[in-house]
């Protein structure tokens, strides 16, 4: 009784902003046409490299050098250059595809299952070291995660950790930003008379933590995952400087490499394949992103002004 | 859910649950660390570790005659005498300088278009705005990088239409441009939706308050809206400084089609990286790693103290 109270409040406080405003202003408000039109030259912007994206996707590799590049021309290719995306060199695109949904299940999975962990543990919890605790991972938000690249790399090469999906999964598991989400968020959605309650009754620590505060903390640890996931998804530095197996790649190194095979002496140009695998690795991300996209908007509330 | 003890309701169940309570408070000192653990533990082998043994490595030398050998802060002397290094550091300060703002003011201008209902389709404009956020850096840059380039390039389409010769995005003094581009696509929607979520926390009754008063929407924004801002706009500009100081995957990826201009150490990152990979210098890579970091840190840390005071006063 008192935990689904407590759960819808929290929901609520989650997106209070839409609710109210919505009460104060009906959306009668003057449209302008000016500010329309202008914004729709920022929607062009926007889009105009994915739409060439599709349409240079949609072509043939001659064709990608003989015809007008803003439009559709030729024969068209699409499904061709995906059959050939997908088959060339020995399934090379397909095993990279596999190895980026393992880097990103396991990575960014375990980055948000530590990242609650924690942000749980240092808002609902007093406990010797935590003020130390507090202080070194927040200043941990301010080291570029980039500059630790090489570092690690050379940290790792030393322990025969490179060339390991290891190597990519146990950097990606530390996210000092989702660890700041978490605390905050785990601050403002679980009340302690509720922790207290659930001990008086005689809970344990664990049991309390899954059943009462996992439930609450939802919201916040999809906002986590998301952004842990296009991290991820898109990370490069890290897999060029840890990987050179082309078994073990990401489709961010794959596809670069394709690239630049074409740049080499004696490499065959494969453009059209390098832009339809781009066309194929932007998609599945653009989806996730398009259905969760209410998420994103609640994290960055969190991050950016209940400091 | 509620797990009822034979002693509720009588004055020793009472005491009793007092007592528990005192030894759940008492193990409550201790369960803390238990969830906080695994996150340290990991943080401590992956992003403290890695930077001790930077330190330990940029401390050392391998010499040909000799071996590898303690030079104290030989290696940092080196750094802060190489001409490269401060080449590439300048060239992402220039870049900090012009292209963060640049980016910030539109992401600033989009959040107010989207926020203030006066937009049709509003919702269209704000996820078409975000979406390029969603596409990898090394797609982002291949993508500009073919648009930039003459072989299928909107540059030589755009010459051949107009019968004009526009300047090579990807020679020398077009270069940094070329790439602030590919950044600022990436990074405005990013930053729009960090200052829109901002907006939408605004209590409405000010906007009434606002409005009662006969305030235009210039005079709302000037008074009402940048101010509740500030926090969202410190933290922006804050990961946006640290986003340029580690400018890597655009020059990375642009570097087979641009190699004259890119160079080796066109920014710090790819210094140190081309210093590990191509040149087997690991100590001194770590040591530029070390000093970039610690520039970075600095860097931020001032940007938030100024932010901090100027919201104080």
């Amino acid at each position: 009784m008192a935990v689904t109270e407590a759960h819808r409040s929290a929901r609520g406080a989650a997106r209070p902003a839409r609710r109210s405003r919505k009460a104060w202003n009906p959306n009668k408000r003057r449209k302008s046409p000016t500010l329309t039109i202008v914004m729709t030259l920022g929607l062009i912007y926007s889009l105009f490299p994915l739409f060439w994206l599709v349409v240079n996707a949609s072509k043939s590799e001659s064709n990608l050098f003989s015809t007008n590049g803003l439009w559709f021309g030729g024969h068209f290719s699409l499904f061709d250059n995906v059959k050939q995306t997908l088959t060339y060199n020995g399934d090379e695109f397909v095993h990279w595809f596999g190895n980026t949904l393992l880097y990103v299940a396991a990575g960014a999975g375990g980055a948000t299952v530590l990242a609650t962990l924690a942000g749980y543990g240092l808002a609902r919890f007093e406990f010797p070291g935590k003020r130390g605790v507090l202080a070194i991972v927040l200043g941990a938000v301010a080291i570029p995660a980039t500059i630790l690249v090489v570092p690690t790399f050379l940290m790792f090469s030393k322990m025969g950790l490179v060339n390991t999906y290891w190597a990519i999964i146990i950097p990606s598991l530390i996210n000092p930003f989702g660890l700041y989400l978490m605390w905050i968020f785990a601050r403002d959605a679980i009340p302690v008379e509720l922790l207290e309650a659930a001990r008086v009754d005689g809970a344990r620590e664990l049991r309390i933590f899954l059943s009462i505060a996992l439930r609450l903390l939802r919201p916040g640890m999809i906002t986590v995952l998301l952004f842990a996931v296009v991290q991820t998804w898109n990370n490069y530095f890290l897999p060029l400087v840890m990987l050179n197996k082309p078994g073990l790649y990401p489709l961010t190194v794959g596809l670069n490499q394709w690239n630049a095979q074409s740049q080499t002496a004696g490499g065959v140009p494969i453009f059209n394949l390098v832009l339809t695998g781009s066309l194929l690795m932007v998609i599945p991300i653009m989806a996730v992103f398009l259905v969760m996209q209410r998420y994103w908007q609640s994290g960055l509330t969190a991050g950016s002004v209940k400091q | 859910m509620t797990v009822l003890t034979p002693e509720t309701g009588s004055d020793a169940g009472a005491a009793g649950a007092r007592r528990r309570i005192r030894r759940g408070r008492l193990r409550a000192r201790w369960t803390g660390w238990g969830f906080v653990a695994p996150f340290f533990l990991v943080f401590l082998f992956a992003l403290v570790a890695p930077i001790v043994y930077a330190v330990y490595l940029s401390l050392f030398q391998d010499k040909l005659i000799g071996g590898n050998r303690f030079a104290g802060f030989a290696n940092y002397t080196e750094a802060f005498k190489d001409p490269q290094f401060w080449a590439g550091f300048e060239r992402v300060a220039l870049f900090l300088v012009v292209q963060v703002p640049v980016m910030l003011v539109l992401a600033l201008a989009v959040a107010f278009a989207v926020d203030s209902a006066r937009l049709h389709w509003t919702p269209l404009y704000r996820i078409a705005v975000f979406l390029p956020y969603a596409v990898p850096a090394v797609v982002g840059a291949l993508m500009w990088g073919f648009m930039y380039g003459t072989q299928f390039g909107l540059v030589s389409e755009f010459d051949r239409w107009f019968h004009v010769n526009l300047p090579d995005p990807l020679g020398n003094s077009l270069m940094l441009p070329a790439i602030g581009n590919i950044v600022t696509w990436e990074y405005v929607g990013y930053n729009m939706l960090i200052f829109y979520s901002a907006l939408r926390v605004i209590p409405h009754d000010i906007y009434e308050a606002a409005e009662l008063d006969n305030a235009g929407a210039w005079r709302i924004i000037w008074h009402i809206k940048l101010p509740a801002l500030r926090p969202a706009m410190l933290l922006a500009t804050v990961f946006s400084i640290i986003g340029s100081f580690q400018l890597f995957t655009e020059p990375a990826v642009l570097y087979p089609i641009a190699k004259d201009q890119i160079g080796s150490a066109y920014t710090p990152n790819w210094y140190a990286y081309n210093l590990s990979f191509n040149g087997q210098e690991y100590n001194y890579s770590a040591t530029i790693a070390i000093v970039m970091g610690l520039l970075t840190v600095i860097v931020a840390y001032l940007v938030q103290r100024l932010g901090q005071r100027k919201q104080g006063a």
